[in-house]
């Protein structure tokens, strides 16, 4: 319900590119917060998914998120666009306070993008139409304005050959490149990624990360989730490993890597990277 | 024509020519013969009922089709009220049966309401309210049928409620119900003959009142049956003629 805190309109930053937040890499880890949770917990019945959890993120950051599965790492970054609703604790994003009110629920998930494991297009339209549905129906702009968004993004995450075929007609990777760009095309200050490459062939894997590095390194804030650590070494400001419904170690990558505190955290590296 | 098809209808042929040639029967087919100037005027008379047959299913399913799917959103809602609402009318509406419920909105409506209904409109609203319950049992299980996922992509892209479901979750629920739909409007079709009973001018009713004046039902009721079986064939033709057209994945969601 709180109001949005001062600064730039919507309308002005819709007018810049997404990569609006920096340089990227670890020069972003100096911004301003734009995802807050604190003391966030998600009961589902008896069973505790998300034990009072606090994380910052600050704009430009990229977060990866792992751990063991059934830690609570799809159930956290789902409460940040509310496809979860926490049962305790705040979460705002980019000010916007998560409350049930629709207004605020509505601003807040356009600014936040989302990529799923099952890509979750929309299988009766085209490529095309996946992309332009939420600028014009969220945004209220004009199929060619909205077009004018999408286009430029299958450029980027190289199909625009593909624009009007139907996502069946596409491959896995492909699918997903797509599903990033109908995310894109909302102009989000935030990207969500739910394991993004879990579903995918293992020969399609790399083209779908190769999109995320260069997401990465145009400045996007990102949360991800996902036990690609290759690919996390190479963009992640900050690693969180999640075990049992809470964060047991956040850390800049570098350390996180090198040396992880917790004993969980060792034992669990161990075991993803020993193959 | 498919071939059991074809083996249907030639058993049928065989049974009618075969109890024919059995029996003393005269038959007086001159009552529906368009060569025959009195068989003409009957026809064109029986013919006439096919338009009431046809509005009415067509006006009923459209509004039993609106009915439903508003019954079917509340079931699928976590709201109590609305959802308690929705499943009594289906419960209430899916035990009466249809020729009760003609007859009780036909003469009971005007007494309880003081609105004085034609037949054709009772009828509509008699066919619509006895069918919605079924429509909406279908648009639950067509939009239970839709992955979380498409929800959870439409929600995540901030689409409203409404536009997740014009444009999301209905086009592809639709798809997957047009079969039972299409059961649905040929059924309807079937059931206008009970209209026949509060006097609707339909097909059956018209069979009727020739019969009282010819003496001729043999005749007059065939003709009846070759008039709703060509009816109802044309309207699965169409119906799967649909069905195919959407399966084929053109152009079916709605315009942006």
């Amino acid at each position: 319900m709180s109001p949005r805190a001062p600064g730039p309109k919507r309308s002005e930053q819709t007018q810049m590119t997404i990569s609006n937040a920096g340089t990227g890499g670890t020069a972003a880890a100096t911004g301003q917060p734009i995802v807050e949770l604190t003391g966030v917990t998600k009961r589902f019945g008896d069973y505790i998914a998300l034990n009072r959890i606090n994380l910052s993120v600050n704009a430009g950051e990229k977060v990866i998120v792992c751990g063991p599965s059934g830690s609570g790492k799809s159930t956290l970054i789902r409460c940040i666009n509310h496809l979860e609703v926490h049962d305790a604790g705040r979460i705002v994003v980019d000010g916007i306070e998560m409350s049930n009110d629709t207004k605020n629920l509505t601003a807040i998930r356009s600014e936040v993008g989302m990529v799923f494991q099952q890509f979750n297009l929309f299988p009766h339209m085209t490529v095309l139409d996946n992309l332009v549905l939420a600028p014009m129906r969220v945004r209220n702009l004009s199929r060619a304005e909205a077009e004018a968004i999408a286009l430029p993004l299958l450029e980027r995450v190289r199909i625009p050959e593909q624009a009007h075929k139907y996502p069946a007609q596409l491959s896995g990777g492909q699918q997903q490149r797509v599903a990033i760009a109908r995310a894109l095309c909302m102009k989000p200050r935030v990207m969500l990624f739910d394991e993004p490459t879990s579903a995918l062939d293992p020969e399609m894997i790399s083209e779908v990360l190769d999109v995320m590095v260069e997401l990465a390194h145009e400045g996007m804030t990102m949360i991800c989730v996902t036990h690609e650590m290759g690919f996390a070494r190479k963009v992640a400001d900050t690693m969180v490993f999640m075990d049992r419904a809470e964060i047991v170690e956040k850390a800049p990558a570098a350390q996180f890597f090198a040396a992880p505190e917790n004993p969980r955290t060792r034992l669990f590296l161990d075991q993803i990277l020993s193959h | 024509m498919p071939r059991h098809l074809r083996l249907f209808l030639l058993l049928g042929l065989a049974l009618l020519v075969s109890g024919c040639a059995d029996s003393t029967y005269t038959w007086g087919w001159h009552v529906v013969s368009p060569f025959d100037a009195r068989g003409w005027t009957n026809l064109q008379f029986l013919l006439g009922g096919l338009w009431f047959t046809i509005a009415v299913a067509l006006v009923a399913i459209s509004l039993s089709v609106i009915l439903g799917l508003l019954l079917a959103l509340p079931a699928l809602s976590t709201n109590r009220a609305l959802s308690t609402l929705s499943r009594s009318w289906i419960e209430v509406f899916r035990a009466i049966p249809m020729l009760v419920m003609i007859l009780w909105v036909y003469y009971g409506v005007p007494v309880v309401t003081g609105l004085q209904l034609n037949v054709f409109v009772a009828g509509v609203i008699a066919l619509a309210l006895c069918d919605s319950a079924f429509e909406a049992e279908i648009f639950r299980a067509g939009l239970q049928s839709i992955e979380a996922g498409q929800r959870e992509a439409a929600d995540a892209l901030g689409l409203s409620y409404l536009d997740k479901l014009r444009f999301v979750i209905l086009p592809q629920a639709v798809r997957r119900i047009l079969p039972p739909l299409g059961n649905q409007f040929i059924y309807m079709l079937k059931t206008s003959s009970l209209l026949s009973v509060i006097g609707l001018s339909e097909l059956t009713r018209r069979a009727n009142e020739l019969v009282v004046v010819e003496y001729r039902p043999l005749e007059i009721y065939s003709f009846l049956v070759l008039e709703y079986l060509a009816l109802i064939l044309i309207a699965s033709w169409g119906v799967r003629k649909l069905e195919r057209r959407m399966a084929a994945g053109d152009r079916t969601a709605a315009r942006i």
